[in-house]
């Protein structure tokens, strides 16, 4: 069925928009195949909203005089439009038959499946063209770059036609003295196929961050010699290794029963096993959908709040992701060893884990280069199904399935990163908000498919343009930039007492006034900022601010005047 | 100085409250402090503690590495000791008992610290608020209101200032009767003037109406501030108690205002609760968050059982209601609570601030705390325990106050002169009784202690280092735009404020600091501009005109402006000097730490971040021995008491 079919009433006169804080508006509305476009009818200075039907969560109709009335009884109906970017809209529109319409076409063309027909397949702007690489790096790129790597590692294409692990890319990273066979054995012994593949190698001291999903030991206690190999590898010569499991203990002992299990103390003896509880899926998603409920309660009464963001459990869910990070990167660099990070499918929390862990190690992942790369090896290429956990947010009414806002803990919890470092990060509040609404609905075809298998059959690189690659163009990355940046090479170890730790405001309340007054001290900040610069001259040598500064400055100048005296 | 027995003892482990972590070093007990040097030659912390900061000393029993001792601070610092002889611990223990609990005004710091300043400074100092100009500023007196002197002996009612200001037509016998029908005498009177509007608020103390009782001259004096308002035909009484609390009082004879005896009031109880309840509630919320290891969900269940949040909300919810009174319905609002000092005092001044941009600046707060606080007889010598401790006197009114105005800096970035570390510093003296402006419990008690006379004034000593308490991002444009400020009272918005609380907990602090680094950026754009300006007045005595020459040399690498170091970051920028000091030291630790061999580790985080204070989990018994690197600190405040 051509998308252009489930619309039945395509343009509306006369609707109503209103928006939280914002007087009311009329217009007119539009319903096209992948956007609802609103303007209003002043002719100079329109004012137009654009909204990506895949940004809508949910839609709630109610319409006056539904039985009985004749249309020229002036029966109207409302629409509220809730999106995944937790903006609330209601639009007014007159006449029920073209409400229902409406209603009907935005749930139709807001609840595809297809990857293909999705809109990064149509997005063609005149400034990007679609010839040209894909993406910021690949793993043989990081390979390249990482100096400490090249004596003990090595990318292994075992994985080519995706047949090993379907939810891996081609190439990985694994001990130098491991090879395909064995990798492919121990991949039959993890869920998925994800055998331990390496994700970050410390600069500082040459100690990695590995992941995979569990060991499948299951209720007879299986083992696996290749996988204990393997394993031994990673640590070489050391002594100890870490393996960070992020279920409890009893929940590890249970998976047993399914098929699953841990790494027991007898087979890898040289590791020493830490479980760590942490939620996943269903609970996490739910978690979501009691805070944004929270927030947008009309009481006013503080025990409510409290004990609703309290039931809701995200920050004892941002708590826990930020402690775990927090206990790899102690194993890391201040115990000096490596460590191994999985759960069950691998897919989830342990990428959480591993990147903020990288986040706090790597000076090179705090820059806007560095972090989305960052994203792109451990989310995008390491098989972060987007697709099923992003396909519902806060606000649907549809039966979770796959659901899971890990993408937007991990946003979370780099924002209370840059909360207690606010120095430390290259980029600024506004990027996180930005990956947050591109992560659900999107002009790019970065979070299109559950994994590189599947984006290479839909097309992916070929059809859509890609996110990461149009944010760091120079113009746009401007804004996204850290006015205070100073890169520091130390680690930055969060505070987690729960007082340190706060509500989100600018993305959970981010339609509020409140945003904006931030919004204008956030502008403040930027303007001394560039005063300083302007004045001071050029400190640091690697920001774009100082290629602009080929004039001098006034005191320069004077200074210059003085000595020729 | 005959109470203290031991003046120093060596060997004392200072345990840290959230982590393992410990340090070693000496105790000094002075006249007026207690000071802790840490051994420790490359970091060598201190500590100072004052006396009067000290709420309670607690010695715990023994253990086999010593005498526990343990103090708790009215700005919240909690410092626990760990000394080595019983003998020892007793002594300090028993001095601090005594030193903590001076028997007479004399004995409190402010009579003993001399700043170095001569008669002439101090006396400026003390003239540096004057309420009466205040008053003229408001638009008092006019057609409407005027000054009386029926309270020049403080004969009508001694809690109360000299100088008060009525209406026009509130005659003497008018105001003395009203009087004797408000408890402790405290009659009504103006304490802001709306000009735009000509509405005025007043604050008066709760009727002694009992059952049935009426007052003639209190009917009057209602209807005459009713009066002195042309725009609007009725008042409002605000009775900022809760109804219950209200009914109760009328048992005692006392009670609010019967709307059927007053003609054209309109009454609203708000519902703000009483002191011991405050007291109760901030004393489980530090205990909540005073927990070691503490999860998420005991932090949000604790500081929603502590109520303290839904009280401030409430203070907040009073004085939004009083504004909107005040600038929507331009109506004139009469505000009590039972004696008119406490939950009157929150809700006027912060209503006021509401209203009026002037006391969001730095000079208008302390107009304002010094007019409805101060003057206005707010009991802070009892409040705050100053002397003669009565438990049931204290109570964190004033803290309340402070914390209301932080959660409006916080929704209105942009609307303050101040940051919060003007608000902690203010807070940080009540208690100090460093200054004499917060002495005793009223301005009469104030000037029998000769305070003007004898001790300097706080306002004078935060004016001279006003560049620490600038907010950056302040804008006197907001402030045209946003008159009057409007917050949400979306539960949401009231947050926990951790610097305040917490002040003293390092681990629990950002390590960076968007404040601190916009201010050195501010500073220094603001010397750099002096130059530009000195430079070319050089220029132009030689003669040669400022046009910008072309550009010739590449621009010169420039370093940082220097950041100096203190215990939180945001804290305020010490001055130049320290500055320099400070720096030195940092360097010089800097370079100590990377010649040290292997046994500091090489372990090096940011701005003293590591994991053990964090306390990730399993791992940290392993590092247990690992030192920790050396940070510069610098205690905020209390070590510049000193000088």
């Amino acid at each position: 069925m051509e998308l252009s079919e489930h619309i039945k009433t395509a343009n509306v006169e006369d609707v109503t928009l209103r928006r939280p804080f914002h007087p009311a508006l009329r217009g007119t509305l539009c319903v096209t195949s992948h956007h609802l476009l609103f303007s209003d009818r002043k002719d100079e200075a329109s004012w137009q909203l654009l909204i990506l039907l895949k940004n809508i969560d949910a839609i709630e109709k109610s319409v006056e005089n539904l039985f009985g009335y004749p249309r020229a009884m002036g029966s109207s109906g409302t629409i509220t439009i809730k999106c995944k970017d937790l903006l609330v809209l209601q639009l007014e529109i007159p006449g029920m038959e073209e409400c229902l319409n409406i209603a009907s076409s935005i749930e139709a063309l807001s609840s595809l499946e297809s990857v293909t027909e999705m809109y990064p397949f149509f997005y063609r702007p005149s400034h990007l063209t679609l010839n040209g690489p894909w993406g910021l790096s690949s793993t043989e790129q990081y390979y390249k770059q990482t100096e400490r790597l090249w004596d003990r590692w090595r990318v292994s294409t075992v994985n080519s036609d995706y047949s090993v692990c379907p939810s891996y890319p081609s190439a990985v990273i694994v001990p130098r003295e491991v090879d395909d066979d064995k990798l492919i054995r121990s991949a039959r012994f993890r869920q998925g196929g994800r055998f331990p593949v390496l994700s970050y190698c410390h600069h500082r001291n040459g100690m990695v961050i590995m992941r995979s999903s569990q060991p499948l030991t299951g209720a007879n206690k299986k083992r696996c010699k290749e996988d204990e190999l393997l394993l031994q590898a990673v640590i070489d010569g050391s002594e100890l290794g870490y393996i960070i499991d992020l279920r409890s203990a009893q929940q590890a002992q249970q998976a047993r029963m399914t098929g699953g299990g841990f790494e027991s103390k007898s087979f890898y003896s040289h590791w020493k096993r830490i479980h760590r509880h942490h939620e996943r899926g269903k609970i996490v998603q739910e978690s979501l959908i009691k805070l944004v409920e929270a927030c947008s309660d009309p009481s006013h009464s503080v025990d409510r709040w409290l004990s609703k963001l309290e039931n809701s459990k995200w920050l004892s869910h941002v708590h826990s992701a930020l402690s775990t990070a927090g206990l790899v990167v102690e194993c890391v660099e201040r115990d000096g060893h490596s460590v191994l990070v999985h759960g069950s499918e691998g897919t989830d929390n342990t990428l959480l884990v591993s990147s903020l862990a990288q986040l706090i190690l790597d000076p090179a992942s705090r820059t806007v280069t560095g972090f989305l790369c960052l994203l792109e090896r451990e989310w995008i290429q390491a098989g972060h199904p987007f697709q099923q956990r992003c396909a519902h947010s806060a606000y649907s009414h549809a039966r979770l399935k796959q659901e899971c806002p890990i993408f937007l803990l991990l946003l979370d919890c780099v924002w209370q990163v840059w909360r207690q470092f606010p120095l430390a990060l290259e980029f600024s509040e506004a990027l996180l908000l930005r990956l947050a609404q591109e992560v659900y609905a999107s002009n790019y075809g970065t979070f299109l498919c559950n994994s590189e298998q599947e984006r290479c059959a839909a097309g992916v690189k070929e059809n859509t343009h890609c996110l990461f690659q149009s944010l760091l163009r120079p113009d746009i990355e401007e804004q996204y930039l850290n006015p205070l940046y100073e890169p520091t090479d130390l680690a930055i170890w969060p505070s987690v007492h729960p007082q340190s730790l706060q509500l989100w405001t600018g993305l959970f309340l981010r339609w509020t006034e409140y945003a904006q007054n931030m919004e204008e001290a956030r502008e403040e900040v930027w303007s001394i900022v560039k005063e300083h610069h302007e004045q001071a001259g050029p400190d640091r040598t690697n920001n774009t601010l100082s290629t602009h500064c080929d004039t001098l400055t006034p005191f320069e100048n004077l200074m210059d005047e003085l000595t020729i005296l | 100085m005959e109470h203290i027995r031991t003046p120093k003892v060596e060997q004392v482990k200072l345990l840290d409250r959230f982590s393992n972590k410990s340090v070693i070093g000496t105790l000094h007990l002075t006249a007026t402090h207690l000071i802790f040097v840490e051994s420790n030659s490359t970091s060598a912390q201190e500590i100072w503690i004052l006396h009067h900061h000290i709420a309670s000393v607690e010695k715990l029993s023994l253990t086999t590495s010593g005498c526990p001792l343990l103090i708790q601070c009215r700005n919240f610092r909690l410092v626990h000791f760990v000394i080595p002889r019983e003998r020892d611990c007793h002594d300090i223990y028993s001095s601090l008992l005594r030193l903590l609990r001076p028997v007479s005004y004399d004995e409190l710091y402010a009579f003993s610290y001399n700043p170095k300043q001569n008669d002439q400074q101090r006396e400026e100092g003390w003239q540096l608020i004057d309420l009466a100009a205040e008053f003229e500023r408001m638009g008092v007196p006019c057609d409407q209101w005027q000054l009386t002197d029926v309270n020049r002996e403080y004969k009508v009612c001694e809690t109360y200032p000299r100088d008060l200001y009525v209406p026009i037509t509130a005659s003497k016998p008018i105001i003395v009767g009203s009087s004797k029908f408000r408890s402790k005498g405290r009659f009504p009177v103006l304490t802001y003037f709306y000009q735009e509007k000509k509405a005025a608020v007043c604050r008066c103390s709760q009727p002694l109406s009992g059952f049935s009782a009426r007052c003639l001259e209190d009917e009057h004096m209602l209807q005459a501030i009713s009066k002195s308002n042309h725009n609007s035909r009725y008042i409002y009484v605000m009775d900022t108690r809760p109804k219950l609390n209200a009914l109760a009082n009328r048992a005692a004879g006392k009670g609010y205002e019967n709307e059927d005896n007053y003609s054209n009031i309109r009454f609203q109880f708000v519902g703000i609760e009483n002191i011991h309840v405050m007291r109760g509630s901030l004393q489980k919320l530090l205990e909540v968050v005073g927990t070691r290891s503490l999860s998420m969900t005991d932090y949000l269940v604790g500081l929603e059982n502590s109520g303290w949040l839904r009280h401030i909300k409430a203070i907040m919810d009073a004085a939004i209601f009083l504004a909107k009174a005040v600038t929507v319905e331009g109506a004139s609002v009469l505000v009590h609570c039972s004696d008119g000092w406490d939950r009157t005092a929150q809700v006027c001044a912060l209503g006021s601030l509401l209203m009026d941009p002037y006391y969001r600046t730095i000079k208008g707060f302390m107009v304002l705390i010094e007019k409805d606080w101060i003057s206005f007889g707010h009991k802070f010598a009892d409040r705050c325990d100053q002397l003669d401790p009565d438990p049931k006197e204290v109570s964190p009114i004033f803290t309340q106050f402070l914390e209301c105005v932080w959660q409006l800096t916080e929704q209105f970035p942009q609307a303050f002169e101040f940051s919060e570390w003007f608000l902690i510093q203010i807070h940080e003296h009540v208690h100090s009784c460093q200054f004499g402006n917060f002495l005793g419990n009223s301005q009469r008690q104030r000037e029998v202690l000769q305070l003007k006379e004898r001790t300097y004034s706080l306002w004078a000593h935060l004016l001279s280092e006003k560049q620490n308490y600038l907010n950056p991002v302040y804008s006197p444009s907001f402030a045209e735009s946003h008159p009057v400020l409007e917050p949400s009272t979306q539960a949401c918005h009231f947050k926990f404020w951790r610097n305040m609380y917490h002040q003293y907990d390092r681990s629990m602090h950002p390590r960076q600091s968007i404040l601190k680094q916009v201010l050195t950026f501010k500073e220094s754009n603001r010397e750099l501009e002096g130059t530009v300006q000195a430079l070319k007045t050089k220029l132009q005595k030689f003669g040669v005109s400022t046009s910008p020459l072309k550009p010739q040399t590449p621009p010169r690498d420039r370093s940082l402006p220097l950041r100096p170091q203190s215990l939180i970051l945001g804290a305020p920028l010490l001055s130049r000097k320290e500055v320099q000091q400070e720096e030195d030291e940092e360097v010089f630790g800097e370079e100590a730490r990377e010649d040290a061999p292997a046994s500091t580790d090489g372990e090096r985080t940011v701005e003293g971040s590591s994991a053990t204070e964090n306390g990730y989990g399993e791992l940290t018994g392993s590092f247990g021995s690992k030192n920790e690197p050396a940070v510069v600190t610098l205690e905020f405040g209390v070590a510049r008491m000193t000088c």
